[in-house]
């Protein structure tokens, strides 16, 4: 088991609290927001690093999911996204998962089902962060002529 | 800025019957009429000119008769003057013989025959009177025929006291002018005048220049009127035959036919009744008029019979169309609540998906190993708490879409637009705010009540609004919802700041299916509806738009004047459930 950062995005504050605290409980280091804006935000400066999942809602006032979606893929690639949906926005979620979110998952959701997914994304994100040292550490032996 | 509005009404399906009864009935009976006028009219006139040209020639006719039968008898006179000695012509026993003859060959035409000498005295005398040795030297008729060689005299009494005229020739010997005179028999002239008879009324008679009858008519005759008295005063021509309509003595129309006789000098005058002379025409007329009458009868028959028929066929038409109006009206309550859903939905699952975290967050402070210690117990008791608050949440939200959901009920009550606002606004909320929309109310305090059914105006101001704020794109804008007392309307209007209704469809708005909206997103009824319902409660939609301005629907409707409770929509849906 790793240990996974994630930042629930809800504009429902009280479900974001709960959520965090439920996180926490389970090992998970967790952050709360309630908007798209305050997502970007949060993984300004560093926070990207710190982060390796977003647990993300579709339907938000403002900056919605999906436009949250594609700020967040443009400027942070690795983190890994999950979309939170009601019934009727899956198409929403899948179109999310057309661009780049790693998975969707129908609200009112199964703790446990959540973890597993954030957990697999958090590990994906490790794996794909461990490629790309590899791939730096080839890069530098390659330009040493080792 | 460009508007439209639509306030025709269908009319009242008894005035439409009475139209059509009255509009088949004018179809029908003005063609017949006014066909049967014109060719009466033309068949009086036709008629008319005929009764008048057969009058003419009868009395042409009987004018040659009367002339031939008077020179007939000059000629008569005239051929014993040539043929015969003076001397045999003096001899009253000759003269009887040839006045037997003559009375023979002429059924009694000739009353005597007479020799008048050049000193004016009667040598030889033939006939019922005892007239020989008779001095005519200062009767005027001998002075005449003396002077004119044949002579015809008017009808007069003479020396005899009884009336008859004489017709005379003169015969010159050795330089002396003898006169053969004869009386013509009153009664064969007067018998060929007085059996010129058509009709119950008419009648002939002669006349004399000075108005002196020449034969006795058989009705009273008044000469000193009009036509008689004009053409004996010369106002009148009298050389050929004339038809005057004028009026007989009594004051009845007659029609009077005058022809002349012996050159002029008498005048063969008929008289008859005009409804006498066109008894025809009026037997005619009655006829047609008869004609006219059964078959108006006949056709306002027919038009009742098709005007009941088409009643009946409109009264199933249109409770046909009150059904599926209805079923409109709920199928479009449909298709809103169905736009509404996705947001509902939503709705409902956000405090779904708080209570379900909550209860999770319960179960996990329960698996500690010090599940009652105070800081997990303040923590279960502000997780609870939060259940509740969420619970209530989904309460309000059902209670709103229950309210809406309910049945239609077209029964109008008194209503007051300012609730159904706020609970319309209430149902979008959620709508707006993912939308960025703002609604804004300007709702008149103490609004007067209007008479409509609370469900349909719900509808009505859920599509005005619901539209509205689709209208608006991104990055947002405002929907103003207005309510005003105008004059004895009360006046609805929901107005956007969106993108506004391009002029080409302004027109078409209000039109069943009409929609721009993109295949399966929008039925087209929505405003269609709308406009039904707000039709139906008396009232009136108007939209004005301007391209990225904005758009705003007006409706209009009368005020109600009563004093019926005023109907809660929210009110009653609390107490049903």
């Amino acid at each position: 088991m790793i240990e996974a950062s994630v930042l629930v995005v809800d504009d429902e504050g009280q479900f974001v609290e709960t959520l965090v605290k439920r996180l926490d409980k389970r090992g998970v280091r967790a952050k709360g927001v309630t908007s798209g804006a305050q997502a970007l935000a949060a993984l300004e400066g560093g926070g990207a690093t710190r982060t390796d999942v977003v647990v993300l809602d579709v339907k938000m006032p403002g900056m919605d999911g999906l436009e949250t979606l594609a700020a967040l893929k443009e400027q942070h690639p690795l983190v890994e996204v999950i979309m939170l949906t009601g019934h009727a926005t899956v198409e929403s979620a899948i179109e999310g998962m057309k661009r780049g979110a790693y998975d969707y998952l129908m609200k009112p959701c199964d703790l446990d089902v959540l973890m597993e997914k954030v957990n697999a994304a958090a590990l994906k994100k490790r794996e794909h962060e461990a490629k790309i040292l590899e791939a730096r550490a080839t890069l530098i032996s390659l330009r040493r002529g080792d | 800025m460009t508007s439209s509005d639509s306030s025709s009404r269908p009319g009242n399906p008894t005035m439409a019957i009475r139209s059509v009864v009255i509009g088949l009935a004018l179809i029908v009976l003005v063609p017949l009429v006014i066909a049967g006028a014109i060719n009466l009219a033309h068949f009086q006139a036709v008629y008319r000119s005929k009764v008048e040209n057969e009058l003419s020639v009868m009395i042409e006719r009987h004018s040659l008769i009367v002339d031939s039968f008077i020179e007939d008898r000059l000629s008569d006179i005239r051929v014993i003057a040539r043929e015969h000695p003076i001397e045999r012509l003096g001899d009253p026993d000759f003269l009887r013989r040839i006045l037997n003859v003559m009375r023979e060959e002429y059924h009694g035409a000739f009353v005597d025959l007479g020799l008048v000498n050049s000193a004016g005295v009667q040598i030889a005398y033939a006939g019922p009177f005892n007239l020989e040795s008779a001095d005519y030297s200062s009767a005027a008729w001998y002075q005449q025929a003396v002077a004119q060689e044949s002579y015809i005299s008017d009808v007069f009494a003479g020396l005899r006291g009884s009336p008859h005229f004489i017709v005379a020739t003169t015969r010159v010997v050795d330089g002396e002018p003898y006169v053969i005179r004869s009386t013509i028999d009153f009664e064969a002239f007067n018998a060929l005048v007085e059996n010129i008879r058509i009709g119950h009324t008419g009648f002939a008679f002669i006349i004399n220049r000075k108005g002196e009858f020449q034969t006795s008519p058989r009705f009273e005759v008044a000469l000193n009127r009009p036509p008689y008295a004009d053409i004996l005063a010369g106002q009148s021509r009298a050389d050929r035959i004339s038809v005057i309509n004028g009026e007989d003595l009594l004051g009845r129309p007659s029609i009077f036919t005058i022809a002349p006789l012996k050159q002029g000098r008498w005048l063969l005058c008929y008289q008859q009744e005009t409804a006498d002379a066109f008894e025809e025409v009026r037997s005619m007329s009655r006829l047609a008029i008869a004609t006219l009458v059964v078959v108006s009868l006949a056709a306002l028959a027919i038009s009742y019979l098709v005007s009941v028929r088409l009643a009946r066929q409109l009264a199933a038409a249109e409770s046909e169309r009150a059904v599926m109006t209805h079923q409109v009206i709920e199928t479009g309550r449909l298709a809103s609540i169905g736009e509404l859903a996705a947001g509902i939905a939503h709705e409902i699952n956000n405090p779904v998906a708080i209570m379900v975290q909550e209860a999770g967050w319960i179960d996990d402070l329960l698996q500690d190993p010090d599940p009652t210690s105070a800081e997990n117990l303040s923590e279960i008791t502000r997780a609870v708490n939060q259940i509740r608050t969420q619970g209530d949440r989904c309460k309000e939200i059902t209670y709103k879409l229950l309210s809406f959901a309910r049945k239609t009920d077209p029964t109008a009550r008194p209503i007051v637009l300012n609730d159904l606002v706020d609970e319309v606004i209430g149902l979008t909320s959620q709508k707006t705010r993912y939308a960025n929309v703002s609604i804004v109310t300007d709702l008149e305090p103490d609004l007067p009540a209007i008479s409509a059914s609370p469900t349909e105006i719900q509808q009505v101001l859920l599509n005005l609004v619901n539209n509205a704020i689709d209208a608006i794109e991104q990055p947002g804008g405002t929907v103003t919802v207005t309510t005003r007392t105008h004059g004895a309307d009360v006046v609805l209007a929901v107005r956007d700041t969106g993108k506004g209704i391009p002029e080409a469809n302004l027109g078409r708005i209000f039109d069943p299916f009409f929609t721009t909206k993109p295949v399966g997103q929008g039925t087209g009824l929505g405003l269609s509806i709308c406009y039904g319902i707000v039709d139906k409660a008396g009232g009136t939609i108007s939209v004005e738009s301007e391209i990225e301005q904005g758009t705003t629907f007006t409706v209009a409707f009368p005020r109600h004047f009563g004093g019926a409770e005023v109907h809660t929509d929210s009110d009653k849906e609390r107490e049903g459930t």
